[in-house]
């Protein structure tokens, strides 16, 4: 259920601007990865390449190979479609879709690709997915209740409930819990320690607290200026990262004395 | 006696002052306007709606029986002209923002907005002179192979102006509001829903079924609702196109059609005298209530809009 993700040389464009240049970088089955770095070095970018959801934005491309598993993500004969529904993907705000019900939103992914699910199956996999995402107990008497009803942490773990669903190998999270209060923060991160048994898992995030608390590599992009292409400046342990990077960039950004 | 403080009064500019009244201005004729109308045509109608065949010629009858077909041709009409015409926005609107890259759409965008430029006698010309014969032998096979149909059954018309050839040209006629207020709702899919479906291994039509169309809903609701509208009110083509009984029939191919209220006013209106102009007069402020209630559902439909919070 969990696969190792390789990257080699990776290059994505915006048009003819470069965007993010020469990535290089392995993450490990069922480990928790956590991207950090500044605003715009383009971390969101190159978490979006590894499940192919940048081409979603007009002339984005990318060079260079993702390997899941040794399979290329970008041979041309992959389906962008097939890949989405193995390596899926939390936004930075709540998405649930609003005008269908909290178990609708949960089945959505199943039901796409005209597949059927007979109704106690739907049942189960429905408890299953609100479990793994621990929203059961606070949304079970109110299935049939708008997902959009619910408080943005809730929304955020409906919306992982619909990622893990679709039983993907890999989840990509992108500043999950940037418009979330504390409280739903931690309720996240908790969600992710228990998801880690089973999921690749890789986060972006803006916190460096939350990337010490829950992952277990870290990876620091950084921008040499604006209009410049991002690199990845270093890539290791997270108690390495933020205790004795080796980098001066690094610790300059980890210890917030950076700029 | 002690007076309340004097509350603090705005100062008066002179811009202002002459902004609002000209505004107030504005909104007010289009309530005079109406009024004004709406009184012309209940007075007006007055003395027709109490008439019988000896005081007015054009009355067989009384004036409910002069109206009935009108207003049934109408409305038949008008939705044949939608159920044509609402897949087919539909499926442009998603074209041109879904589908086309971006210069195709804008350039198709602006095509189908061109079309709404058309003036109506122009698509009454085209149908009769070009539509309508060369939907005789599509006519005829129609009846011939699906006559068992009701819609399809009769004799087939020899020249091709049937309510089915006016309402063809209905369709066309309210394609491009129809078509540029599907195109705005679509547009406006919150980037976010589009995202989620596709992380979720959407394809794009998948992705359009579960982000686009259920959030655009009510705007293709409005969007049919004023094309309604407009193929209701419409006459000229009408007039040109259908060639018209006073029936009601549910037969589609024949030369046997039910007129419009609209078209009907414009053929007869020029030989009319006497109370028949009233009739006349009366028939059209029955296709005002009827586009009235047309509108005003339509509003009702747009203002729950406001409660389907798709944004959150």
């Amino acid at each position: 259920m969990s696969k190792r993700i390789e990257v080699r040389d990776l290059n994505v464009y915006y048009s003819k601007f470069l965007a993010v240049e020469g990535v290089n970088l392995a993450i490990e089955p069922r480990s928790v990865t956590a991207f950090i770095g500044p605003s715009g070095c383009g971390k969101s970018t190159f978490l979006r390449t590894l499940n192919r959801m940048h081409e979603v934005i007009p002339g984005a491309r990318v060079e260079g190979e993702v390997l899941i598993d040794g399979n290329n993500l970008y041979d041309p004969d992959v389906d962008p479609v097939l890949v989405r529904r193995q390596v899926g993907m939390v936004f930075q705000r709540p998405n649930p879709f609003p005008t269908m019900s909290i178990k609708e939103n949960v089945l959505a992914g199943v039901k796409l690709n005209n597949k059927r699910i007979s109704k106690p199956d739907a049942e189960e996999l429905v408890e299953r997915s609100l479990r793994g995402a621990n929203l059961w107990n606070e949304v079970k008497d109110r299935l049939d209740r708008p997902g959009s009803g619910l408080s943005g942490g809730q929304q955020q773990r409906l919306c992982i409930a619909r990622a893990i669903a679709v039983s993907p190998e890999v989840i990509l999270m992108d500043e999950p819990c940037s418009a979330l209060d504390p409280i739903s923060t931690l309720a996240i991160e908790d969600l992710i320690e228990d998801l880690k048994q089973k999921y690749t898992i890789v986060i972006v995030t803006h916190n460096m607290q939350q990337a010490s608390r829950v992952s277990d590599k870290t990876a620091f992009f950084n921008i040499a200026g604006t209009g410049k292409p991002g690199n990845l400046i270093e890539y290791n342990d997270t108690t390495t990262i933020f205790s004795n990077p080796s980098v001066q960039a690094t610790e300059d950004y980890v210890s917030g004395r950076f700029g | 006696m002690t007076s309340a403080p004097a509350p603090i009064k705005a100062k008066l500019r002179i811009g202002d002052l002459v902004f609002s009244r000209s505004a107030v201005f504005a909104g007010s004729m289009i309530l005079v306007t109406l009024a004004a109308v709406a009184i012309f045509l209940i007075v007006q109608s007055i003395p027709a709606v109490v008439a019988s065949s000896e005081d007015a010629s054009i009355l067989k009858t009384n004036f409910w029986d002069y109206v009935g077909p009108l207003v049934f041709g109408t409305v038949w009409a008008a939705a044949l002209a939608l159920l044509v015409a609402l897949p087919i926005s539909i499926g442009i609107a998603l074209f041109i923002s879904h589908y086309a890259p971006r210069r195709l759409a804008s350039v198709l965008g602006y095509v189908v907005d061109l079309l709404a430029a058309v003036p109506s006698v122009v698509f009454g010309l085209w149908g009769i002179g070009v539509f309508a014969p060369a939907l005789v032998d599509a006519y005829a096979w129609l009846n011939e192979n699906l006559g068992w149909i009701p819609l399809f059954s009769g004799t087939p018309s020899a020249t091709g102006r049937t309510i089915l050839t006016a309402a063809l040209v209905l369709a066309v006629m309210v394609l491009p509001i129809m078509t540029a207020i599907c195109r705005e709702v679509f547009l406006q899919t919150p980037v976010l829903h589009e995202e989620a479906a596709l992380a979720l291994g959407a394809t794009r039509w998948e992705m359009i079924r579960t982000a686009v169309l259920p959030f655009g809903r009510s705007g293709i609701i409005s969007a049919s609702v004023l094309g309604l509208g407009r193929a209701l009110g419409e006459t000229m083509a009408v007039a040109m196109v259908l060639s018209a009984s006073p029936v009601i029939t549910f037969q589609l191919l024949t030369s046997v059609n039910p007129n419009t209220i609209a078209a009907n006013i414009a053929l007869s209106f020029p030989e009319a005298y006497g109370l028949n102009v009233n009739v006349l007069i009366a028939t059209g402020l029955i296709l005002f209530v009827v586009t009235f209630a047309v509108n005003a559902f339509a509003r009702w439909i747009v203002s729950r809009r406001k409660e389907f919070s798709g944004a959150n």
